[in-house]
């Protein structure tokens, strides 16, 4: 039976009216339109469908809508600000740390989580943090060395 | 006449007399593009009112960067900069015909088919800016796409103004592409086109088309290879509020506009099947292509195989194994199909649009004109993306939908449906003299092509043989392999260049003799010894007979006209069998490199990818069921599994670009194989290396 469930998406709260069931992955892509979380593994084995819920990464493909109620919830599409990229972005960017680009948003969105709490995360803190993110284009060296620089950039600002 | 002939110069006076003969209106079409690539270069380069290129192609990007060195191919003939190149890939409306990607091909057989378009359209607008401005093509040059006469640069016109993005009516023939010597962006490392969408989200695949109305569709799948659908039974399913069923032929799916209450709906369906699955299974499928080898097609045969083996003081024999491995792409199968005023449009990650367009053309008994297939950017593929069934599943249900319909595919259907890389035995018998020189070398491959079984070792005596079937190019029917099989990243190499190199370890071993001097010893090509050398010398290899206890190893191949060699240093635990890759250093000559970084990035994620097949993927079956249903049981590399990577481009720009996105990958089975052995001495024969087999091997010694 559906329910109205209230959480805040991106910095905005938003009502969505669904089966409480129902994993977050598909609320986001086929309730609110939101289609940069991705689905790869349908079970929590490859991280593509990464969001954070209240600053740690979850699986939304294993996360159902209820489970966020009243919490905070972001998507890769609230993470540059005003046209801005946030740091680990660009430095995605400027690492070309993308091939395919379908593991991108849930890689850039646990690097970020790390980063918030920690920027001078070490390369073994990193690498413990994304080791549920599968990329099979193999682009983890480069992933390794834009999440280092965005934290020493992130790190920096403080 | 040709077109070259229409402006005519008087030396003396400067003056030139143009000729606008009436063929202009009529454009000979006299370029030469390889079969089947159209003529006209505007099929591949528009040049918009502002003066940006708008340049088509319908190969696709799947995150191998083509879409990135190509649009550094179409600026640098054109002299544009290549912030300034709008790349439009894999389009059946609007790009030009291409016969797919893969085999590596975009760049080096593609490439200079984009070249010769850009070439004459370049030489084209020179004429054009030479009217203009009244002075010869000659005196003319092009900077950042604006044409001005050299020596009086306030005399300009820019291709934006010339053109009114207009199609542009003039051809010339026997135009020739820049000298690569007066290349000023090819070559140097450009940042990927692709990465805003892909970092920001926006970037749309398949599945991110968001049309009003779109169902999504769950489909009827047999639990098993050779089983058929008998019977269904969807009436539980239909109860479900805003279910629809629709079936075509054997096609049946429930669809629903969440794609969790079609899933739901499927789990209602009964079905029943027959058929006679395969009665093999993970292990048993080996000793089957055993017993077929030798009895495949001899590809080569030099030399007297008897005289080489009576000659030998020296006789080694191995059988190699190599599994089936999923392509395993991050991003499941999609399709969205939309019919509409008469067309059916198709979004799909399909490595093959025209083709594609073709199968769903006919799937629908329509003409291919009534068929447009878009391929958004793919979300890897590595040749598991080639056939598109997903975009003729999509077609056929929103036909009889009247909706827009998308197919995902889940991670049981990836596996399940996958066109596997082909399980293989390859059977090698050789022999060394007293001389530690190789006297014969007898290769039967089962299961797969010969393709890359041999590199240009001086063998006095050899014989290749295969079976093929493995689907090398396209997807093989089931017939040796219990499923559909085909290309994965290099097709064959991966299997060919694991046993030939193991092989040539195991020979050096006997012969107490350096691996990497053994090669070099039975080497002449002067590119494969300059890549081993490159290799070597970043790697710091010092000489040693295997096994040394250092568990250092090497491995050179090469595919599609490129040579790589891999150095690896691996560490092994005897307890457990459990290997840590540590370094890998990889040296490639791929000709010239059109964007090192974006080549790069491919070796580093090719050598990444082949730790995947070396040490831990194999696919198991058991009846025509796949057991793999899920990464939990079929692991693919993570970040903890990645060595310290070294990339060397050994420089060869005088060759043409070869290919790129494939060849890293084929050393890596050997390479750490022949790094295992040196570690411990014990010879892995099979692909993946596991724990237990290495346990297995170091217990045989």
């Amino acid at each position: 039976m559906a329910q109205t469930i209230p959480f805040t998406l991106n910095g905005k709260m938003v009502r969505v009216t669904a089966d409480p069931d129902r994993m977050l992955v598909w609320v986001l892509r086929y309730n609110l339109g939101l289609t940069g979380t991705k689905v790869g593994c349908g079970a929590g084995l490859c991280g593509a469908c990464t969001v954070l819920v209240d600053d740690e990464p979850a699986f939304s493909c294993s996360t159902p809508l209820a489970a966020v109620a009243g919490k905070s919830v972001l998507t890769i599409e609230g993470l540059a600000k005003d046209g801005n990229l946030h740091p680990v972005q660009r430095a995605f960017q400027e690492h070309n740390a993308v091939q395919c680009g379908y593991c991108t948003p849930g890689m850039i969105l646990a690097a970020y989580a790390l980063l918030k709490k920690k920027p001078r995360a070490t390369r073994a803190e990193i690498m413990a943090q994304l080791e549920g993110n599968l990329c099979r284009c193999g682009t983890y060296a480069r992933i390794l060395a834009a999440v280092e620089a965005a934290g020493q950039e992130m790190g920096g600002a403080l | 006449m040709k077109r070259r002939d229409f402006l005519k110069f008087t030396g003396a006076t400067g003056l030139f007399i143009l000729f606008r003969a009436p063929a202009m209106a009529a454009p000979q079409l006299v370029a030469t593009r390889p079969a089947g690539y159209p003529l006209d270069f505007n099929a591949y380069l528009h040049i918009g009112a502002d003066g940006r290129v708008g340049c088509s192609v319908g190969k696709v990007e799947m995150g191998q960067g083509n879409m990135t060195s190509l649009a550094m191919l179409a600026a640098e003939e054109l002299d544009v900069p290549l912030e300034r190149v709008d790349m439009l890939m894999g389009d059946t409306d609007l790009c030009p015909w291409d016969g797919g990607t893969g085999g590596s091909l975009s760049i080096w057989q593609f490439g200079p088919v984009l070249r010769g378009a850009a070439a004459e359209a370049r030489a084209v607008l020179l004429q054009m800016a030479g009217e203009r401005l009244q002075v010869p093509a000659d005196r003319l040059e092009v900077t950042a796409g604006v044409v001005s006469v050299k020596g009086d640069p306030a005399r300009q016109v820019g291709y934006g103004q010339l053109v009114q993005g207009k199609r542009i009516d003039r051809h010339l023939a026997d135009v020739k592409p820049k000298p690569v010597s007066a290349y000023t962006l090819v070559g140097t490392s450009a940042p990927r086109l692709d990465t805003l969408g892909k970092v920001t989200g926006t970037a749309r695949f398949s599945a991110d088309q968001g049309l009003p109305g779109t169902l999504h569709a769950c489909i009827v799948r047999p639990p098993a290879h050779g089983a058929a659908l008998k019977s269904v039974d969807t009436s539980a399913a239909e109860r479900l509020p805003g279910v629809r069923v629709v079936r075509d032929g054997n096609l049946v799916a429930v669809l629903h506009e969440f794609p969790d209450q079609a899933r739901r709906a499927l789990d209602l369906v009964k079905a029943s099947f027959d058929g006679t699955p395969p009665a093999l299974d993970d292990r048993t499928i080996y000793p089957r292509l055993a017993d077929r080898a030798g009895g495949g097609k001899v590809g080569v045969q030099e030399g007297d195989l008897k005289a080489g083996e009576a000659r030998a003081t020296t006789l080694v024999e191995a059988d190699y194994l190599n599994a089936y491995v999923a392509h395993a792409a991050i991003e499941p199968h999609s399709a969205v199909a939309q019919w509409k005023d008469g067309r059916m449009t198709v979004w799909a990650g399909v490595q093959a649009p025209f083709p594609v367009q073709a199968k769903v053309a006919e799937a629908l008994n329509l003409p291919a004109r009534q068929v447009r297939i878009i391929t958004a950017p793919i979300g890897g593929a590595f040749g598991g993306k080639a056939a598109g069934p997903q975009a003729v599943e999509a077609a056929r249900l929103a036909l009889k939908a009247g909706a827009p319909v998308q197919v995902v595919w889940d991670r049981r259907e990836e596996f399940f449906l996958d066109t596997f890389r082909p399980a293989a035995v390859v059977k090698i018998r050789s022999g060394l003299d007293a001389a530690g020189r190789i006297t014969f070398w007898d290769c039967q491959v089962s299961g797969t092509s010969d393709r890359e079984a041999e590199i240009g070792y001086d063998l006095p005596a050899k014989r290749f043989s295969s079976t093929g079937d493995g689907g090398d190019i396209g997807t093989s029917a089931a017939g040796l392999h219990p499923f559909p099989t085909g290309a994965w990243r290099a097709p064959g190499a991966n299997t060919n260049v694991f046993a030939r190199e193991s092989h040539m370890d195991t020979l050096a071993a006997r012969a107490k003799v350096d691996p990497l001097a053994f090669r070099l010893r039975h080497l002449s090509d002067p590119r494969v010894i300059r890549v081993l050398e490159s290799a070597a010398e970043r790697f710091g290899w010092a000489a040693g007979v295997a096994p040394s206890g250092r568990g250092v190893g090497v491995a050179c191949g090469s595919w599609r006209g490129t040579i790589v060699a891999a150095m690896a240093e691996v560490a092994v635990e005897r307890s457990t069998g459990k290997v840590k890759v540590k370094r890998v250093v990889l040296a490639q000559d791929m000709g010239l490199v059109i964007n090192p970084d974006g080549a790069r990035q491919q070796m580093e994620g090719a050598i990444t990818m082949g730790l995947g097949y070396a040490l831990s993927e194999a696919v198991r079956f058991k009846d025509g069921r796949i057991l793999d249903e899920n990464f939990d049981t079929y692991p693919i590399p993570r970040f903890s599994w990645v060595p310290a990577i070294e990339t060397v481009l050994v420089p060869n720009p005088d060759l043409p670009a070869q290919g790129g996105g494939e060849p890293p990958i084929v050393c890596m089975g050997a390479v750490i194989a022949n790094a295992i052995h040196d570690a411990v001495g014990a010879r892995v024969l099979a692909l993946p290396m596991t724990p237990e087999r290495i346990l297995e091997a170091i217990r045989k010694g």
